[in-house]
């Protein structure tokens, strides 16, 4: 069995590991921004906080839904091509085109 | 291992070894999502293990009574009742999804004969109750014996219904349904030591219930800013302390935990107590605050204590000191320098849970490629041990497991470059009172026990 952080270091072997792991986030970091070169330098709010607040949306409004029928008539509204997951543009989402969320029918497998 | 289990640290010093006792789930490699485990429970005896899945089942495991013939095996789980506790949603007005997942799964302390759990997902809280029937009334005067309504006009004789014995059923009904008091997605739930009050903590408010009422909550905390770009932290986790009922704590996502007493407002906006480490600014990099974030905090059994986990560490604090830390361990410290990797696959954002052991002298926490992490509190060590189908001999002791970050690698050990990200123990409970603990693995759930007894 290993311990991970030695009993007593010595202050300045503290500061030198301090230092060590700065410098390699600060590395990771100068990764990230040579590959995303806009990351962070949106205003306003935590981007990370508004996608965590916002999940689970999914874009299904049912006065555009019924107003593309109502012009549509008789003709079929188009449907999203079966592969699309997610639906976009002009199309209008119509129910079919959500994922069905089917509660689960089988028995969970961790009870056979 | 020393130390672990009921009662402090052994006088001879005996290593615990853990070993391998049972694994629950399918073996394929296929794993269906609704399959992933989403959370594991012990209640308050142990005897009742709960798991809730992605499919929104829950799956609760008994011990069975230890054989008096061999007195070196301990019960084993086995499945006690199965029920389908939440399904999907979709809600129209907002266009949101509702997942059936289940976020959270707390035990009630037994009263009675039936147990009771309560069992969340992102928005809808449910109060269920799992009894035994072994009985069964025969000899109704009004119905045959298979249900059928016998004509009243031709019953000529009364006679008593009597109970006989019948294989013991065990059901699961939905007491209570706690809903619509969530905008945001709900991350904890925990009951009051006053065993009549519960709290639901979401993003950015934390609501006090009681158990007989479903429709009112108190709102006791609210973090929402009145113009929401001005959004800086979100609540990440929330528990009530073991035994002060007016006590709770939740956590941040900037690594921050607050203190709340219920007895100074109704409204706990202000906290009584601010615990966060002092960070160096000069040493701040755009993911200093993501893995600050803390996705679990849990009080000791003591009440003394209280435990943070965050993305790369777990961290001990006595309630008495704000200031930092009692304890700091390092979970996988190795991921440090592969951060930006872990942030574009999103592994930076999972959530990793932590527990305590009976006597608060061990915690344990989960990890990547199947491993999962002890630490000792007592005398300082820590191991790291995985939980693989490759280990699964009946008693096999669990081998401790390396990681290796530099360039030499030793024959046992793994490289950094070789771990499994999507092989993550998110979920580990520990027994309340004895050397066992029960691990998830992404659909199979591993039950460990100590090998001494």
């Amino acid at each position: 069995m290993s311990a991970e952080v030695p009993e007593a270091a010595s202050a300045e072997e503290q500061k030198e590991m301090e230092d060590k792991v700065t410098s390699l986030e600060k590395a990771e970091e100068a990764k990230l921004k040579a590959r995303y070169p806009h990351l962070g330098q949106k205003p306003g709010g935590s981007d990370f906080l508004r996608k965590r607040l916002q999940k689970g949306q999914k874009y299904f409004d049912s006065g555009n839904y019924n107003m593309a029928k109502a012009k549509m008539k008789n003709k079929q509204l188009p449907a999203a091509a079966p592969d699309k997951t997610e639906v976009t543009g002009d199309h209008i989402p119509t129910p079919q085109d959500l994922p069905q969320r089917k509660p689960s029918l089988v028995v969970s497998k961790l009870a056979g | 291992m020393a130390g672990a289990g009921g009662g402090g640290c052994p006088a001879g010093g005996n290593d615990f070894q853990w070993c391998f006792s049972q694994v629950k789930g399918a073996i394929d490699e296929d794993v269906a999502e609704a399959d992933i485990i989403s959370t594991v429970e012990f209640n308050y005896s142990g005897d009742l293990l709960a798991t809730g899945d992605k499919g929104g089942r829950v799956v609760i495991f008994q011990r069975e009574q230890e054989n008096k013939g061999r007195t070196h095996s301990r019960g084993e789980y086995n499945v006690y009742s199965t029920f389908q506790s939440h399904e999907p949603e979709f809600d129209y007005l907002k266009s949101l999804e509702i997942e059936e997942k289940i976020n959270k799964i707390r035990w009630l302390p037994q009263q009675n004969a039936a147990h009771f759990l309560l069992s969340t997902n992102d928005k809808t809280i449910k109060l269920w109750k799992i009894s035994e029937r072994d009985k069964r009334a025969e000899g109704y005067n009004l119905k045959d014996e298979d249900g059928r309504l016998r004509d009243p006009f031709r019953i000529t004789a009364l006679r008593v219904p009597i109970l006989k014995p019948m294989d013991l059923m065990v059901e699961a009904s939905p007491r209570r349904i706690f809903a619509n008091a969530h905008t945001y997605h709900i991350n904890s739930i925990s009951v009051n030591s006053d065993h009549e009050t519960y709290l639901s903590a979401d993003d950015l408010r934390i609501n006090l219930w009681h158990l007989e009422i479903t429709d009112r909550s108190f709102n006791i905390v609210d973090i929402k800013p009145a113009n929401m770009e001005e959004l800086t932290e979100v609540i990440t986790a929330a528990e009530f302390h073991p035994h002060q009922c007016n006590v709770l704590v939740y956590s941040s996502s900037k690594g921050t935990i607050r203190l709340c007493d219920m007895r100074s407002s109704a409204l706990c906006d202000r906290h009584a107590k601010f615990f966060e480490e002092p960070e160096d600014p000069s040493s701040r990099s755009f993911f200093s605050e993501i893995i600050s974030s803390i996705s679990d905090v849990k009080f000791s059994h003591s009440g003394r204590y209280m435990m943070t986990r965050d993305y790369l560490s777990v961290k001990v604090w006595d309630l008495n000191m704000e200031g930092r830390p009692v304890e700091t361990h390092q979970v996988h410290e190795y991921l440090r320098s592969k951060l930006c990797s872990l942030y574009e696959n999103d592994c930076i954002f999972d959530k990793f849970e932590c527990c305590w052991n009976g006597s608060d002298s061990a915690i344990m926490t989960g990890s990547y490629n199947n491993f999962f992490r002890m630490f000792d509190r007592n005398t300082r060590r820590d191991v790291t041990l995985e939980a693989s189908r490759e280990n699964s001999k009946p008693r096999a002791c669990l081998k401790p497991r390396k990681v290796c970050t530099g360039g030499k690698r030793k024959k046992d050990e793994i490289s950094v470059d070789s771990l499994d990200f999507n092989k993550k123990i998110l979920h580990t409970a520990w027994h309340p009172m004895e050397s066992i603990i029960a691990v998830a693995a992404t659909n199979n759930l591993y039950i460990f026990q100590d090998k001494i007894n």
